[in-house]
């Protein structure tokens, strides 16, 4: 009952945020590079698990495609005006167990927006959740087709998910406070709307390449490049 | 000083405390010791005394001894507890901390204190480790409601083992339940320490208690801070119903004995007329099991503070010119193998540190067997650790590489000399994460001069070593026990038996006719 009515607030608060002054303002649009050859990824054996073996050979954590860097997290780390609330989205960010992977690898949602978890695997994983400022939790899905919905409360980046079961699976979850961050997919852009106009400071972080920093000034309306560069060995 | 005044105004924040929570409630008022625990007081003082040389000054888990620990010492500035009635990711209750605090957790170094502090103390040692972090601030943390246990039955325990396949936890604890999944040697705990899965066959050692109820409370909530996940929201997913968890509870029980095993000092040798043929005959399942507690070897350098083998157990037979003995121990792993490589590794960065580091490759498991190299009741016990130059001992040392048992007399842990020649013959089985090893040896052996004999009717001290190659176990790295004894019964003469029906017979005898003779005399007299 109780959860009833708060999720009732905050779908409300969603669909403001969703349709009201959210989505104007100002975007930062761009791509995050990888120029040099990547890092070779851990291969990975999963001759013990019928379900998985074969469909994929090492942990992809650095994928680049064309140049462009998949899985890196960009968001406005500084510059916000303090003391603002923002609405949490109710949609949720998906995370799915395939092939004993996680797809996507980098998560970001905001504190009180749904993570899904999904199982599209026929074998038991167990999700653990180790965080520092928001309460980790560790459950099971044992099998194919279940989902589990699960809230953070607290700012917190590079929250590490893992399966006990299959001791490859790595994820990272990241929780905003505000909604100015985005993930790269395989294309490496992203874009982050609906900034007031003003100075800020954008992080890309990724697990294993580590982070780049930008100072982006935006005006009230329009977009604004920002492009970001990771080289081998950085 | 500032100590006296904080704890004088505790008190008086726990008068007022107290006196509203009876006006508002008519509750009983809040012990004052638990709120001079918060933020320091008698809860500071008892755990910097008590608490602080593991858990640390800080509670964040790092005190001096903590690294000579595995399982580590609670990091309680994270507020992550594996013993909870509560939903996994929650706070634990005060009824959660007490548990532990009172019974300690069985299998790592944390002790129940229930005999050491009162009461009050207890109280105030929980309030104060909640000061460690900010989770704690207005938190009421709520158990699950876990309704009760279905009646047991045969066919509820085979529905829990189903079940127990289905949501698949023999991936880590493995199909016999001796935490030797394929998942095992690859876990690790929230600080990348290696943990083991639960041996469930063994549910004296269970963290949370033994019962069908806390094997249940566990499966709902999780061990958090462990690879142990929460099955709650499989029953709120319809994949499985309440009461099939009941089962896997159930199930789980049924995997130890009723009663926690007590070691006995003497292990008996039973006379027989046959002696099993290997370890797995179905011979020795008649035969009485003794337990022998091991503990890790710290005395002789490198010590070893994390013993993969926890105990073994013995049986014996004798048939009047043989020896034979039957030890069964759990192993998680049949070393070396190399898919125990990773927890070898994990090993080596979590206990490497000691007195020497841990080999880069696995070793082989091995089992020693100790007597005295001389032994009658009037001389006193050689040293328990592989004995001493004025008191050798004789060891059967067996190993997992090439199946090998070796004889041979030892000065000292580590100090070991093979005999010439051995009297002693062996065959060894492992399946799913046990090892069983039968020993058989004339009574008296063929060379008496290298080795001691065994007299029926005497008690002969043994000692055991257990190591497991996979865990790093090396050298005088392992599991020791203290000295026990083996009793050889006498085989009962025929006599033994004949004598008393031959006296049932006389008396019966004697009987009838004393009362033949009275109801005689009652008919003459008649």
């Amino acid at each position: 009952m109780k959860l009833g009515i708060l999720s009732a607030i905050i779908a409300a608060a969603g669909v403001l945020g969703a349709a009201g002054p959210a989505v104007q303002g100002a975007a930062v649009t761009g791509t995050v590079k990888f120029t040099g050859t990547p890092p070779a990824n851990p291969k990975v054996d999963m001759s013990e698990e019928d379900a998985c073996k074969g469909k994929y050979t090492a942990d992809p954590v650095v994928t680049v495609t064309g140049g462009n860097l998949k899985d890196v997290l960009v968001y406005v780390k500084s510059g916000l005006p303090a003391g603002q609330k923002f609405p949490a989205s109710t949609a949720p960010v998906v995370v799915d167990q395939e092939g004993c992977l996680y797809h996507p690898r980098t998560l970001a949602v905001m504190a009180g927006q749904p993570l899904e978890i999904r199982n599209s695997d026929p074998v038991l994983h167990n999700i653990k959740v180790v965080a520092k400022r928001n309460r980790g939790f560790n459950i099971s899905q044992p099998t194919r087709g279940m989902k589990t919905t699960r809230t953070f409360t607290a700012q917190e980046i590079a929250i590490p998910i893992a399966c006990n079961v299959h001791g490859w699976m790595h994820a990272n979850l990241n929780v905003f406070t505000h909604p100015f961050f985005a993930v790269t997919g395989a294309d490496g852009a992203f874009t982050i709307r609906g900034l007031p106009a003003g100075t800020y400071e954008v992080e890309a972080w990724h697990e294993k390449l580590g982070v780049q920093t930008m100072s982006v000034t935006v005006p009230a309306t329009g977009s604004t490049p920002a492009n970001f560069s990771f080289k081998a060995g950085s | 000083m500032s100590r006296a005044g904080g704890r004088s105004g505790g008190r008086a924040v726990a008068m007022v405390l107290s006196a509203g929570a009876v006006l508002l409630s008519a509750r009983p008022p809040v012990r004052p010791s638990a709120q001079e625990g918060q933020g320091g007081g008698r809860g500071k003082e008892l755990y910097d005394k008590w608490c602080a040389e593991c858990h640390g000054e800080t509670g964040a888990g790092d005190g001096s001894a903590a690294t000579r620990m595995l399982p580590r010492p609670r990091d309680f500035t994270l507020a992550v507890f594996q013993i909870r009635t509560t939903a996994s990711g929650e706070l634990a209750t005060d009824e959660d901390l007490r548990r532990v605090i009172d019974e300690g957790m069985p299998g790592t170094a944390m002790p129940g204190w229930r005999d050491r502090l009162n009461a009050a103390d207890r109280d105030a040692v929980i309030g104060y480790l909640k000061t460690f972090s900010t989770f704690w601030e207005g938190a009421t943390p709520q158990p699950i409601d876990m309704g009760r246990a279905p009646r047991s039955s045969p066919e509820g325990i085979a529905e829990g083992r189903a079940v127990f396949e289905q949501v698949e936890c023999f991936k880590c604890h493995g199909d016999a339940g001796r935490g030797e999944g394929q998942s095992a040697p690859t876990l690790t705990d929230d600080a990348g320490q290696p943990i083991r899965a639960a041996d469930l066959s063994e549910s004296w050692n269970f963290n949370g208690g033994s019962t069908v109820e806390q094997i249940y409370t566990r499966l709902r909530t999780g061990l958090d801070g462990t690879p142990m996940p929460s099955f709650s929201d499989v029953i709120d997913a319809n994949v499985i119903t309440d009461e099939q968890l009941w089962r896997v509870a159930q199930y789980v029980r049924s995997l130890s004995p009723r009663e926690p095993p007590r070691p006995s000092d003497v292990i008996r040798a039973t006379a027989v007329t046959a002696l099993p043929a290997a370890p797995d005959d179905t011979a020795w399942s008649g035969v009485e099991r003794y337990y022998v507690p091991l503990v890790g070897q710290i005395v002789v350098k490198p010590r070893w503070f994390a013993p993969a083998v926890n105990a073994v157990w013995v049986q014996a037979l004798h048939d009047g010119q043989t020896l034979a003995l039957r030890l069964t121990w759990h192993d998680r792993s049949r070393s070396p193998d190399p898919a125990w490589d990773e927890w070898l590794g994990l090993m080596r960065d979590a206990m490497g540190n000691g007195d020497a580091p841990l080999p880069d490759e696995q070793g082989a498991d091995r089992l020693h067997l100790q007597f005295p190299a001389r032994w009658s009741d009037d001389l006193e016990l050689p040293f328990f650790l592989g004995g001493s130059t004025r008191q050798p001992v004789t060891l059967w040392r067996w190993s997992s590489d090439g199946d090998k048992l070796e004889e041979g007399t030892s000065t000292g842990l580590g100090r070991f000399t093979p005999a010439a020649s051995g009297n002693a013959a062996h065959s060894a089985r492992y399946d799913r994460g046990e090892w069983a090893l039968q020993i058989t040896r004339p009574l008296v052996p063929a060379d008496s001069a290298a080795a001691i004999p065994f007299v029926p009717g005497r008690a002969m001290p043994i000692a055991f070593f257990a190591a497991d190659g996979s865990h790093g176990e090396d050298d005088v790295r392992g599991a020791v026990s203290a000295w026990y004894a083996i009793y050889l019964d006498v085989p009962a003469p025929p006599r033994v038996y004949i004598a008393p029906i031959v006296a049932v017979l006389i008396t019966a005898g004697l009987g009838v006719a004393v009362v033949r003779r009275a109801q005689k005399r009652a008919t003459e007299t008649a």
